[in-house]
């Protein structure tokens, strides 16, 4: 059983392997690999995975909830001094929900890859990097360690890169790759910083060095209470790199420049549900860290609806969904940074499920309007594709937070709980972040059904004539996320609506030493105001939902007048209130002067290279003087030779 | 009969010139000629010692020194004929090919 655990791993890695070597041969004979080949490759690999956590799933629910916990020991990776780091994996309630996830909607997305890159010349690399991508991420969930975790964070940053600069021919997409992964390395940063400050912190006070969680978590407590706060900053800076928060999301949007699959793998699966993973892996932390759990509330409450405004005013069709993602993490963080940490990950596992298949049915219209991505010029495709129209409806619903869809359950559950949580650091923050949450749920309802609307509803545009329903191999994925994003909600009815909350109870063996630090016993306040909160919470989307209706099917003429009412205003949304100008301005701008006018005239000309020149300039010098010995001339020689015996005879003598 | 030190003196101030020749002249011949005197010194030195020890063996040198110093000579003097064929002189300065 424990060797199940590493195959889970290791079967997207013999995918990389098989197909990433057989491209280079490939290119080394001038030929080209079939596609059938390359795509069972490479979808062998997470179905067999996502088979292996299915068993491991049924064994699990077999055994008592304390005991369902299985680690295997891979190698010792480190043993310096005092300390010692093991390859060690771990399978618990929380890593295998979220192996499932990323096997389950990553393995969907393969398939759907095969179908929507069959035309692509480069699919051998594009599947290898797929599948590395899934080995990284699945190490990420798995790793016992912060270290091992940051492998897969590190892998998973690199891969994103490798990904979304697929197309790197084109300087623009190639430039979104290189972004993407300089904004993370800024968050890894951060986050090496505090894995660094928990580890030597915890050597200081003695018993040894430790980068192992489940070591962490036990000696958590004698740390001193700034310590924790720090670390858990820190490692929430790294956080809001990979899950895309205010101010590190700006890379999320760009990276829409990769293959749309690519998108629903990053977006919906894998990369960026990686912060709060991480945030909810280390919750025994976060539970100690009152401020920095408020700070968590507040940049992703704020996150939620920044991006919700700017996702109003896009009209390229992946970009809304882009700013979309960034908004949904925005509540996960919510979840996490409000000690609900069960909510949290339900909502990134209700989110992959929707997200997925709105980024692959944007791909199938993509691919149906022969590339364009303007929604302005679309309209009316619903008639023309029923099947994609359809699961698109459904996970639109889904997001907007229709019951009893599953992006109902989990929004709710975390704008609840945040409703009624306390915070011991900032006794607001929690009602400032439901408040925002909320105003962000209405904007999401809006922008998603106006999203819908001129895609779908309407009369045709200029682009959608010749539009026609996608293949099988595009559908057949579409209709599993669908049916996943209108179900999966159940698995997390709460008691106020009679359901038993499946989910919170698979998910409380690891957060309940959690819960033992900090009472949130607060979330359970009362089922009378939960309901209202529900009711709240359906009226907003279906207020979001009419008020969309009536902008962009019955007064179509409404949102330009409104844009024409406010210009300054739709301007400033329009273009993302500026934010990349913003950085251009006061980081990416003075960076380039520095190193221009400081790193490259003075320290690397002036002192590097004079440095170099120095040494050759000694050398030199000192064989100038060497040189004249080397006359050639036989008498000169002789006469050295003859001084040379006359000395030593004289000091032998 | 002069005592053994004022041999060894002439012997000494011989192998000087020689040296000197050797070392400070830019005519090969005389470079030569400074290698024969510096031999001759040596003969000299070894004779000497020969003669006050009343051993033969320093003779039995002497004659052998005589023998190379002779060979010396000849095959010297073909190189230099040689060299002065190839650079139309015999100064030493102009034979520093090795530098090159």
């Amino acid at each position: 059983m424990e060797g199940a655990l590493l195959w889970i791993l290791i079967f997207p890695l013999i995918g990389f392997a098989v197909n990433g070597l057989a491209a280079a041969a490939a290119a080394r004979l001038r030929r080209e690999l079939p596609l059938r080949f390359t795509a069972f490759v490479a979808c062998a690999g997470p179905t067999l995975s996502f088979l292996l956590a299915l068993d491991l799933f049924r064994r699990f629910l077999g055994e008592e909830p304390e005991h369902r916990l299985l680690v295997q020991e891979v190698f010792r990776w480190i043993g310096s001094g005092d300390l010692s780091v093991h390859l060690r994996l771990l399978a618990d309630p929380l890593s295998l929900a979220m192996v499932l996830v990323v096997a389950g909607v990553g393995g969907v997305i393969h398939f759907y890859s095969a179908g929507y890159m069959a035309h692509d010349k480069g699919h051998a690399r594009y599947f290898a990097f797929l599948n590395l991508f899934l080995f990284f991420m699945l190490l990420l969930v798995l790793g016992d360690s912060l270290l091992t975790l940051f492998v897969g964070w590190e892998g998973v940053g690199l891969c994103s890169y490798l990904l979304i600069g697929f197309w790197f021919e084109d300087t623009e997409k190639a430039r979104a790759g290189k972004k993407a992964f300089i904004v993370n390395r800024i968050g890894d940063f951060g986050f090496l910083l505090g894995m660094l400050l928990l580890a030597s912190s915890l050597a200081r006070l003695g018993g040894g060095a430790t980068l192992a969680i489940g070591e962490i978590a036990a000696r958590v407590h004698e740390l001193p209470r700034g310590v924790i706060e720090g670390a858990a900053l820190l490692l929430f800076i790294g956080a809001t790199g990979k899950s895309a928060q205010i101010p590190l999301y700006i890379w999320l949007p760009d990276a829409m420049a990769g293959p749309t699959p690519v998108s629903a793998l990053i977006h919906a699966a894998t990369m960026v549900t990686a912060g709060v993973y991480m945030i909810a892996r280390m919750s025994f932390l976060y539970e100690l860290a009152p401020a920095a759990s408020a700070v968590v509330l507040l940049v992703g409450a704020a996150t939620a609806l920044f991006a919700a405004t700017i996702a109003v005013t896009q009209t390229d069709i992946k970009k809304v969904l882009a700013y979309s993602t960034v908004s949904q993490l925005g509540y996960m963080m919510i979840g996490v940074g409000a000690g609900a940490f069960a909510a949290g990950i339900f909502h990134v596992f209700t989110h992959a499920f929707f997200k997925a298949c709105l980024f692959l049915g944007a791909g199938s219209v993509i691919h149906a309007v022969s590339g364009e991505q303007d929604i302005r010029k679309m309209g009316g495709l619903f008639r023309k594709m029923p099947r994609t129209g359809w699961t698109f409806l459904i996970a639109t619903a889904a997001i907007a937070g229709f019951p009893p869809l599953s992006g109902f359950f989990s929004k709710d559950e975390i704008l609840f709980r945040a409703f009624s949580g306390t915070s011991a650091a900032l006794s607001w923050a929690p009602k400032a972040a439901w408040v925002l949450g909320t105003l962000a749920a209405v904007l999401t309802a809006f922008y998603m059904f106006r999203l819908f609307f001129l895609v779908f509803a309407g009369g045709e545009g200029e682009k959608t004539r010749g539009a026609h329903e996608s293949p099988p191999l595009f559908t057949v994925p579409l209709v599993i996320l669908a049916a996943g994003a209108a179900l999966a909600g159940f698995l997390g009815v709460p008691a106020a609506l009679g359901g038993g909350n499946r989910f919170e109870h698979w998910l409380a063996p690891v957060f309940e030493s959690a819960h033992h630090g900090k009472g949130y016993a607060s979330a359970h306040a009362s089922h009378g105001t939960e309901l209202v909160l529900m009711a709240l919470a359906v009226a907003i989307a279906v207020f979001g939902t009419s008020a969309a209706h009536a902008f962009y099917v019955r007064n179509q003429e409404l949102p330009a007048r409104l844009a024409g009412r406010f210009p300054a205003v739709y301007r400033t949304v329009r273009d993302k209130f500026y934010v990349d100008e913003i950085y251009y301005v006061l980081v990416v701008h003075p960076i380039h002067v520095v190193s221009r006018r400081v790193l490259f005239r003075i320290v690397d000309v002036r002192i590097v290279d004079g440095l170099v020149n120095l040494a050759g300039h000694l050398a030199r010098g000192f064989s100038y003087m060497l040189r004249f010995a080397q006359s050639g001339h036989a008498q000169t020689y002789a006469f050295v030779l003859l001084a040379a015996l006359a000395v030593l005879l004289w000091k032998v003598l | 009969m002069a005592p053994e030190t004022h041999y060894l003196m002439v012997s000494l101030v011989l192998f000087l010139v020689g040296c000197v020749g050797v070392l400070a002249r830019r005519n090969l011949l005389v470079v030569l000629m400074g290698i024969e005197l510096m031999l001759n010194a040596a003969n000299l030195a070894f004779a000497a010692f020969s003669r006050s020890r009343l051993l033969v063996d320093g003779e039995i040198v002497v004659f052998f020194v005589i023998a190379v110093a002779a060979a010396e000579a000849a095959v010297g003097l073909a190189i230099v004929v040689a060299l002065y064929r190839k650079k139309e002189t015999v100064n030493l300065d102009r034979f520093n090919v090795l530098h090159q």
